[in-house]
């Protein structure tokens, strides 16, 4: 399957905090990121994790996040960010902000 | 007591309750003898059922831990070394980690290498803030520190300063990229090559790409004698 978002696309990371084996970090839990790329599908963890199959595949991502984005004190240079890998159910599409 | 230890002094010892004028017994580590958690117990039982209804044999349980130490971080260190040397290797390494690895006989599984490079602007490290997910089939197992609590919580929050505590104090103007490894991702870090290496060998490029270069929390360093 083609992957839905591209490279540059912006997102939001659902914020939500279901019982279960969850592979989302809660320090991303409803932070704004760009995919950085998309890394193929990957059998679902979330249920891989409780003993089935892990099936349908999920898309996989690496979204990047500002460390200035996630942390109200960051101590360190602008520019410096956090990759995390993200399954594509946890990502919510930002429309592309006017005059980008 | 073994006699090597016994020994002449001028000085006063506090033997406590021992009279002797011999020493008193070194304190020794006790020997744990604790019971095995619930997990431990679940491995040992399953492995009991799977050699006795014929699986595997317990020489292969033997042999599979024999061949995961075996793993080195040498092996990363000779692909960094050849990444260096091979622009061509390099883009392939990039782009699709596992098929470059491949060239060394290193095969992934069902994990993904993704293989990150430094530049003089950029510092990539690798955590695993979840548990101590690694690229094991290229570095081997990771350090204790890796799979620290401390590392893995403080090293998104405050990288610089992480880095700083282990020896690597880099410059403000310098990005520092960190790379939480969740998933089905595994990472690798190409360090700049030096400029102090120039002509050098892959053999000898390799021997100064250690393991913490590779995790990104250190940088290849060429000592004058070299």
């Amino acid at each position: 399957m083609t992957p839905r978002l591209a490279p540059g696309d912006r997102v939001q990371v659902v914020l939500t905090n279901p019982p279960g084996h969850r592979r989302t970090p809660f320090y991303i839990r409803g932070k704004q990121g760009v995919i950085e790329r998309a890394c193929g599908e990957f059998a679902n963890p979330e249920e891989l994790g409780h003993g089935f199959d892990g099936l349908p595949k999920k898309q996989l991502y690496r979204v990047r996040f500002r460390q200035k984005d996630l942390w109200a004190n960051y101590r360190g240079g602008e520019y410096d960010t956090v990759d995390v890998d993200v399954y594509e159910h946890w990502l919510t599409p930002l429309p592309v902000l006017a005059g980008r | 007591m073994n006699e090597d230890h016994e020994h002449r002094h001028d000085h006063h010892h506090d033997h406590g309750q021992d009279n002797s004028g011999a020493h008193a017994p070194h304190p020794t580590q006790p020997d744990d003898v604790s019971l095995p958690g619930r997990y431990e117990v679940m491995i040992l039982a399953m492995r009991d059922l799977l050699i006795e209804k014929g699986v595997v044999t317990a020489d292969q349980i033997r042999r599979g831990f024999e061949v995961l130490d075996s793993w080195q971080p040498s092996r990363g260190a000779q692909i960094v070394a050849r990444a260096w040397t091979d622009p061509s290797f390099k883009k392939r390494l990039l782009e699709d980690g596992n098929a470059a690895v491949a060239d060394f006989g290193i095969t992934m599984g069902e994990t993904k290498l993704t293989v990150v490079e430094n530049t003089d602007t950029v510092q990539n490290v690798i955590v695993c803030t979840l548990c101590s997910c690694y690229p094991r089939a290229v570095l081997g197992l990771p350090p204790d520190w890796y799979r620290s609590k401390s590392y893995r919580s403080r090293v998104v929050v405050e990288p610089r300063q992480v880095l700083k505590e282990l020896g690597t104090d880099l410059p403000d103007d310098i990005t520092i990229r960190v790379h939480d490894s969740l998933a089905d991702l595994r990472y690798l870090v190409i360090p700049r090559r030096p400029d102090a290496t120039e002509g050098w060998s892959e053999m000898r490029l390799a021997s100064i790409v250690s393991r913490d270069c590779m995790i990104g929390v250190a940088n290849p360093k060429v000592l004058a004698n070299e």
